[in-house]
């Protein structure tokens, strides 16, 4: 019969009407400001620099290689390498960037910086709410902005860093093994000398 | 007290004028009432704007606006200004002067009509004696102004919206008139008023409205369809297309030109679905004879807000026709059906009281519609369509 399509709609866009007043599962908006949804482990925004220990200068874990700003497809690193060193996590002395520049209004959140980092020190954010009354100024990130300790690392992206850190652990202990086992070289060597 | 209620308007203005000399008095209740239709409709056209986004929010599972003021309420307040403060673009390219005259001649076109709709009881601002023909001449001047908008854009969405616009809304004139015309067969009269008397009779507690007869329902019908297409609304929304033609025939209208046409967009809805009411639905009539202590306002107004929300509830279930659908569907279905609905008032007319002329109107109009609507499915072939492109 013509015109019993058009009733039958009628009859769903009605029960759509009032589920959604009824059933909450219909109605699945979040109204953003005041509710929240909490982001998911894998989500992915802006990059950060990770930190270990309190003092975010000290502790920093980039050794400004600038293989991200090579890497970056839009180029929005820019670093500037420290002419001093400063000792890493294993306390061998490295260079640090003596300025760290990402401009997240070119940044298009691809995560290859983090990809390439071979010292776990560039990670991806998930804080999105970035918005600034100033769009040059307030969307450059200087180093300081950029720095977040390894604990925010852990509450983002639990999984991700627990395995960073066996890692890092893990080239800890080699290097030191290393350092032990060549002065018990050393040591095996004076005392061969000696006999 | 109930007659103070229902004639409250009409008190009001009497009282208004009886401040002025005697001379000035019919004058000046005129420009009362002219001032009050002014008033109510673009505020009424408020309150359905915000029902339209809260309705069709919830038809899809939304929550439509809910930010400005509690419930969203005071969304059509913030669009208002924002429509105001809103740079006046006039393309370099357009007709400067009718670009200009569309949007208003659109608004006093689409206002005039209400100067017949009885909105109550005594409360119509000019009782014609041709209060419909009044109607339908204003209601037609619409179309001009709609092409002179499309027309003096200089913009091929803006003029491909006004050409659809100008088919559509000659095409479904047709069955609009035509199904009007079998209640002045009926009623005796062009005058919306006495239209309204007329069913304005009850039989055990229920009204004599003509939508409760066979070639009432029938007519109620096809003027629900025609109005939906005179009115621009989906499904018959072509002129303005958002995804085809960005908005049509007031693409290139920004600021308040583009609320200028938004308002009449909604206040034509509002007039139109007036006159169904006044036509079909009794006008200012109770619905049950217990319940005309009620102001006869009210009921208009109800009348009008349920059609309203039809619109709304329609908008929110139908898909867009295509072009050929919506003219097959105006000349090939609607129009015939309009004229064997002439004929069955007819019969209604000339076959006295009785339950036979109920068997045979319904008869006559259930026949045609089944047959019609069959040979209309069968002739329809679904399946995957061929393009053809220009060369």
């Amino acid at each position: 019969m013509l015109g019993e399509g058009i009733l039958k709609g009628m009859a769903e866009t009605a029960k759509n009407f009032f589920g959604s007043y009824f059933s909450a599962d219909r109605l699945t908006t979040v109204e953003y400001p005041e509710q929240r949804i909490a982001p998911y482990e894998a989500a992915r925004v802006f990059p950060f620099l990770v930190y270990d220990g309190a003092d975010w200068e000290a502790g920093m874990r980039c050794v400004a290689c600038q293989i991200c700003e090579k890497e970056c497809p839009p180029k929005c690193i820019y670093i500037e390498k420290s002419t001093d060193k400063k000792p890493d996590f294993v306390g061998k002395p490295q260079f640090y960037p003596a300025r760290f520049d990402i401009d997240i209004s070119v940044c298009m959140s691809c995560q290859i910086c983090v990809e390439v980092c071979p010292f776990e020190a560039i990670k991806m954010d998930t804080e999105f709410e970035l918005s600034t009354d100033n769009r040059f100024g307030g969307l450059l990130l200087d180093r300081k902005q950029l720095a977040k300790p390894n604990e925010y690392y852990h509450q983002i992206h639990p999984t991700e860093a627990s395995a960073v850190d066996a890692r890092l652990a893990a080239d800890k202990a080699k290097a030191e093994a290393r350092v032990k086992n060549a002065a018990a070289a050393k040591t095996a060597a004076i005392a061969g000398e000696g006999a | 007290m109930i007659d103070t209620c229902d004639q409250i308007f009409v008190l009001l203005q009497h009282w208004l004028v009886s401040f002025l000399p005697a001379s000035w008095q019919t004058g000046a209740g005129v420009l009362l009432s002219v001032a009050a239709i002014i008033c109510v409709f673009p505020a009424l056209f408020a309150v359905a704007v915000w029902l339209e986004r809260k309705g069709l929010g919830r038809i899809q599972n939304r929550l439509g606006p809910n930010r400005v003021g509690p419930f969203g309420l005071f969304q059509p307040i913030a669009d208002g200004i924002k429509s105001l403060t809103k740079e006046d673009i006039v393309p370099s390219s357009a007709d400067a002067v009718v670009h200009f005259l569309a949007p208003l001649l659109l608004v006093v076109t689409v206002f005039m009509g209400f100067a017949v709709l009885p909105m109550g009881r005594n409360m119509v601002l000019v009782d014609l004696d041709a209060g419909l023909l009044f109607y339908f001449a204003m209601g037609a001047s619409t179309e001009l102004a709609v092409f002179m908008a499309g027309w003096s854009s200089r913009n091929k969405y803006s003029l491909l919206g006004a050409m659809r616009a100008v088919a559509q809304m000659i095409s479904y004139e047709v069955p609009l008139l035509m199904s009007s015309v079998a209640v002045v067969m009926i009623a005796g009269s062009l005058s919306l008023t006495k239209i309204v008397e007329a069913q304005n009779h009850y039989t055990w507690g229920f009204p004599h409205w003509y939508i409760f007869t066979p070639w009432g329902f029938a007519g109620f019908l096809m003027y629900a369809i025609a109005t939906t297409a005179e009115t621009n609304r989906s499904p018959f929304d072509l002129p303005e297309g958002e995804s085809e033609l960005v908005a049509g025939y007031h693409t290139e209208y920004s600021g308040f030109k583009f609320a200028l046409f938004f308002l009449a967009e909604y206040v034509e809805m509002f007039s139109i679905s007036g006159l169904g009411t006044t036509l079909f639905l009794g006008g200012w009539s109770a619905p049950f004879s217990f319940l005309t202590w009620v102001p006869s306002w009210f009921w208009f107004f109800s009348k009008l807000m349920l059609s309203i929300y039809v619109f709304i509830w329609m908008r929110g279930t139908l898909p867009r026709l295509r072009q050929d659908q919506l003219m097959n569907f105006a000349w090939k279905f609607v129009l015939p059906m309009c004229l064997i609905n002439l004929l069955a008032a007819g019969l209604w007319r000339f076959m006295g009281e009785g339950w036979l002329r109920w068997v045979v109107c319904s008869a006559i109009l259930m026949i045609t519609y089944a047959g019609m609507g069959l040979a209309e499915m069968r002739r329809q072939r679904l399946g995957p369509r061929s393009y053809r492109y220009a060369e």
